[in-house]
């Protein structure tokens, strides 16, 4: 009885280990690819790196977990996995902000430029002193 | 000049800029056109009197604006009055909001309805409430009575123009965080009453369905921008 529990979580183990590893394959081959930038993939790596080390070292889970006062260790991969992905989706909505303000001023400059051509004929001559 | 904002108002564009030329024939009317599916651009440029500038997105209200504030400072306006492009403004009382800027009683005057002489139309009850806790909040805020934070009427000297070229905040609904904006920056502010009507053609951009994610956007906006150091040094 002892003996298939402790296959069975090495089996697990096993898995997340394999399953890391092609994640993190994974990510690498998008950057490589250059569909990720590097500056976006950190976390993913990171947090790719933090889970293949607490797959491996098990009982690290298990202090850590009971250190923060978790009695159920795989409840400590839950909260870890959850604080990660929201990190990276705050930094996908900063992105997303700045990449907005940047649209804006392409579409204000693009908009101003074309505008330009036509603008020759009575700007100057129409322009009083006052609004001048 | 007047700076003229239009989001498919092709059904008041055409009246909006004749009224502005009868007022003054020598304003500079600048209609920026926001990305319009309708015939907006056509009609502004049909009337001969208006320079139009096509955005080539929809931009908001805020980035449409921004882009008139842009156009000021490169054709080095001293004064800019934003007028909008729904007929809603009238063109007789742009002169009480220039005439202050220009005797440098403030760097920024507001259209206001809801000083004691204004007349007019007031919007909607439902929507005074809005109103009216934007002009408690910002009068709190800005440490001075402003009682139409929402008037997008209102005029610019050369230096509110100048900083709000680079900083106007430029996404939806950005009159009460203006207002803040500005006066955290050391901008004298002032009102004027004015009177206003009611559209003539075509919806508001706000809908009642839209007025909660409004409000509570806008006080979000306007506390964050309250509490942001100073961009301006005086």
């Amino acid at each position: 009885m002892l003996t298939t529990v402790a296959l069975d979580i090495n089996r697990i183990q096993y898995i997340a280990i394999v399953g890391d590893i092609i994640f993190l394959v994974f990510i690498a081959e998008l950057i490589r690819h250059k569909k990720i930038k590097e500056a976006y993939a950190i976390l993913w790596l990171f947090f790719g790196a933090v889970f293949l080390f607490l797959a491996t070292f098990r009982s690290s889970l298990n202090f850590l977990a009971f250190s923060c006062g978790i009695a159920y260790p795989p409840a400590f991969l839950f909260l870890v996995s959850i604080c990660s992905l929201l990190l990276i989706l705050i930094q996908f909505s900063m992105v997303i902000s700045s990449q907005n303000d940047k649209i804006k001023e392409l579409c204000q400059e693009v908009a101003l430029l074309k505008m330009g051509a036509g603008r020759e004929h009575g700007k100057e001559e129409n322009a009083s002193p006052v609004e001048k | 000049m007047i700076i003229v904002p239009a989001f498919n108002e092709a059904g008041n564009i055409g009246a909006v800029i004749a009224s502005l030329q009868a007022e003054n024939p020598l304003w500079q009317i600048l209609v920026v056109n926001d990305g319009s599916t309708d015939m907006t651009s056509a009609v502004a440029k049909d009337s001969g009197k208006a320079l139009v500038v096509d955005l080539p997105c929809n931009l908001g209200i805020g980035g449409a604006v921004q882009t008139g504030f842009k156009y000021a400072v490169r054709n080095d306006y001293a004064y800019a009055v934003k007028f909008d492009g729904d007929g809603q403004h009238k063109a007789e009382e742009i002169s009480h909001l220039l005439q202050m800027v220009i005797a440098q009683q403030a760097d920024v005057v507001i259209g206001s309805r809801f000083l004691e002489d204004s007349k007019g139309y007031r919007s909607t009850r439902f929507r005074r409430l809005g109103i009216r806790l934007f002009e408690v909040i910002n009068s709190l805020l800005v440490g001075q009575r402003i009682t139409d934070n929402t008037s997008g009427f209102r005029a610019y000297n050369r230096n509110a123009i100048k900083f709000l070229a680079q900083h106007y905040p430029s996404f939806d609904y950005p009159e009460p965080e203006e207002v803040i904006l500005l006066a955290r920056n050391g901008f004298a502010i002032r009102e004027v009453p004015v009177a206003m009507k009611e559209r003539l053609h075509g919806k508001s951009s706000i809908s009642t369905s839209l007025s909660f994610y409004y409000i509570v956007k806008v006080v979000l906006a306007v506390l964050m921008t309250a509490v942001r150091p100073r961009i301006r040094e005086e």
